[in-house]
């Protein structure tokens, strides 16, 4: 009779085949870009043979006025766009929190819609919105930005209200009456008690928006006017000629500053389920 | 009571959701001073009754007033009450001294002034050690303490209290409801409590006012809501009662006699009941109250003095005993299958030894004991 051993379900991590089919999933997951970084050292032009290590690419890359002059727009955009999602998606998330009203049901499924409708779909219908309304095209400098900028909003404060709408389940409603009880106006009970709780989740969903527009390309790509470039697109054009290490270093400086960002989007969070 | 002023005054007050009535014309007055219990089994409407005080709801009929000023139109950051939370509801994100601080800036508290108030009101609660502390590094006894230093440090009229000691653990609840009662003799400030809780309302509250489905049943001190409850609803909720149904036989101004199918006996008042002879009525009889004696065969039943013979006893058998060690609670099938509790003290160490189960006994009381309820 064979003998069956009783296992806890974290025993299966001991297995050596799960501990096998862990590594495989993560080498596939991590393999491109351990390449990229990895070529964006490399001292040779061609991305196929290890050569030697060398910082020009990155020397190179930064002497690149028209990438600079990208990676300051898409920084630029992504500050602002961060700014006023996290106002809009913070003040959605309490609305819904909040108050009781007719078709409250549908609106908050339709706040989602941006985050499933396809990006494609999504950029055509921006290019098109712009067009009908006669949206300028020749706004000076970095007003020519506003476009993009609005584009990214739209579908970014979405993430922002979720992030928010999530943090204020936790709060503790009588906070706020105690507030009002020890004197607090409704203004200054929002002010001094809501604001403070849903700090953690303004926070986690700012930097979930700021990642989101810095990175975005499909949308950015129809939102864009003639003269306003950011950095994917810029270095998809790159691309389109032939992949050198320049591109390979920039695009390793953006995944710091994503990683970067999302490591603090993760403390900011975790910080708010210790908290509750 | 009307000849010490009321500090609060609820007048014909209800409260309806819909159709739900929570609360049910309350008419109640309050005493300046008192240590005050709302009690009543969950969903009676005392916390309702308590967040119209504090002007979180608004009666949907009725005035309430306090200090004299009708709080119809006031909203809660202008009562001259504050309140302790059920869950204290300390500010997390604020240190215990701008926990207690939080109030004052609403007061016009010069800021020299401030620093004092809240280090008094710390002391007051045995807290001035930790004012730097963060809510997070305190256990549930400690935040309670800042919820009661931040609301005495305004200097309300009326200090509201929402089950203020049901989150802590037995030990602490025995050690808090002292000083909790000596905390309100200190300050002087009138304390309205909220509670399920009869032997906490009972051990702090100078008056309760007991509530059930959102009517008031009766408000009176401890021992009076004990001793002499006003109808049934009371007199089962505080404490343990024996109850059985009656008729008035006898209703002289000096005594009375009821006849109970359920006890299978007659029950003599030494005093007058003046209820309407004949209806339907009941009697209560307090566990405490009933000696049990040895039944041996063929015996008289052994009358009180106090009472015509064959009156206020009973026979029985010993079903179930609870040793509690202060004192033994004794389960008693009557002849006719009625279960009784009676409560014995255990005075001496062998006292349990007494009775045993299956023993057969004598239950009698005297004509003082038993309380008549018409409701």
């Amino acid at each position: 009779m064979a003998r069956k051993i009783a296992r806890a379900p974290l025993d299966y991590l001991n297995m050596p085949a799960m501990k096998a089919w862990l590594a495989g999933v993560f080498i596939f997951l991590y393999t491109p870009l351990m390449i990229l970084i990895l070529f964006s050292f490399n001292d040779s032009k061609a991305n196929v043979v290890w050569k030697g290590f060398t910082l020009k690419w990155y020397v190179k890359a930064f002497e690149n006025t028209q990438l600079r002059e990208a990676l300051f727009n898409s920084l630029l955009i992504a500050g602002v766009c961060t700014v006023i999602s996290v106002v809009l998606g913070a003040l959605m998330a309490f609305v819904f929190w909040r108050f009781k009203f007719p078709f409250k049901g549908p609106l908050e499924s339709g706040m989602n819609l941006p985050i499933v409708v396809p990006e494609i779909c999504f950029g055509v219908a921006v290019l098109m919105f712009f067009a009908k309304i006669g949206f300028p095209n020749d706004l000076p400098y970095p007003f020519n930005l506003t476009q993009i900028i609005l584009a990214h909003v739209t579908f970014a404060f979405p993430f922002v209200a979720i992030v928010v709408r999530a943090r204020l389940e936790s709060f503790n409603p009588e906070l706020e009456a105690a507030a009002l009880d020890l004197g607090a106006s409704r203004h200054q009970a929002f002010r001094d008690v809501i604001i403070p709780h849903m700090k953690p989740g303004l926070i986690a969903g700012g930097l979930l928006a700021f990642t989101l527009s810095l990175d975005d390309f499909v949308i950015t790509f129809f939102a864009s006017g003639p003269g306003t470039i950011t950095f994917p697109v810029k270095v998809y054009s790159m691309v389109r000629f032939s992949v050198t290490p320049e591109v390979n270093a920039a695009s390793t400086i953006i995944i710091l500053i994503t990683v970067l960002a999302t490591v603090l989007a993760l403390r900011a969070q975790s910080a708010t389920t210790k908290e509750s | 009571m009307s000849d010490r002023d009321a500090i609060i005054r609820v007048e014909e007050v209800s409260k309806r959701y819909g159709k739900v009535t929570a609360v049910d014309r309350v008419t109640l007055e309050i005493p300046r001073g008192e240590f005050f219990a709302l009690l009543g089994p969950s969903g009676c409407g005392k916390t309702t009754l308590l967040r119209m005080l504090a002007g979180f709801e608004m009666p949907s009929e009725g005035k309430i007033f306090i200090d004299g000023i009708d709080m119809s139109t006031i909203p809660p950051n202008k009562r001259p009450v504050n309140m302790v939370f059920q869950s204290y509801a300390v500010f997390p994100h604020m240190t215990v001294f701008e926990n207690v601080a939080y109030g004052l800036k609403f007061d016009n508290v010069a800021k020299a002034d401030q620093y004092g108030r809240v280090m008094a009101a710390l002391a007051d609660v045995k807290l001035d050690h930790l004012a730097e502390r963060k809510p997070d590094q305190m256990s549930g006894g400690q935040r309670q303490r800042v919820a009661l230093a931040r609301a005495l440090v305004k200097k309300p009229k009326v200090l509201l209290l929402d089950e203020p000691l049901s989150a802590l653990d037995a030990k602490l609840r025995e050690a808090m409801r002292f000083e909790l009662a000596e905390l309100q003799d200190k300050v002087g400030i009138t304390f309205v409590m909220v509670t399920h809780d009869q032997d906490e309302a009972l051990a702090m509250a100078g008056r309760c006012a007991v509530m059930d489905r959102g009517k008031l049943m009766q408000t009176a001190t401890p021992s009076n809501l004990y001793e002499f409850p006003a109808n049934k609803f009371v007199a089962d909720f505080i404490g343990s009662v024996n109850l059985f149904e009656g008729t008035l036989e006898v209703d002289e101004p000096d005594h009375a006699i009821v006849q109970s199918e359920e006890l299978g006996g007659r029950i003599f008042f030494d005093h007058g009941v003046s209820g309407a002879g004949g209806e339907k009525m009941w009697v209560g009889i307090r566990p405490e109250k009933i000696e049990l004696l040895k039944r041996e065969e063929g015996a008289a039943p052994p009358t009180p003095e106090d009472a015509p013979s064959g009156c206020n006893v009973t026979a029985g058998i010993v079903r179930q005993i609870s040793y509690l060690g202060s004192e033994s609670i004794y389960e008693i099938d009557l002849i006719n299958g009625r279960r009784m509790q009676v409560s014995r003290p255990n005075l001496s160490r062998w006292d349990q030894e007494d009775f045993t189960w299956d023993d057969e006994v004598w239950l009698r009381w005297h004509g003082d004991s038993p309380v008549l309820l018409q409701s």
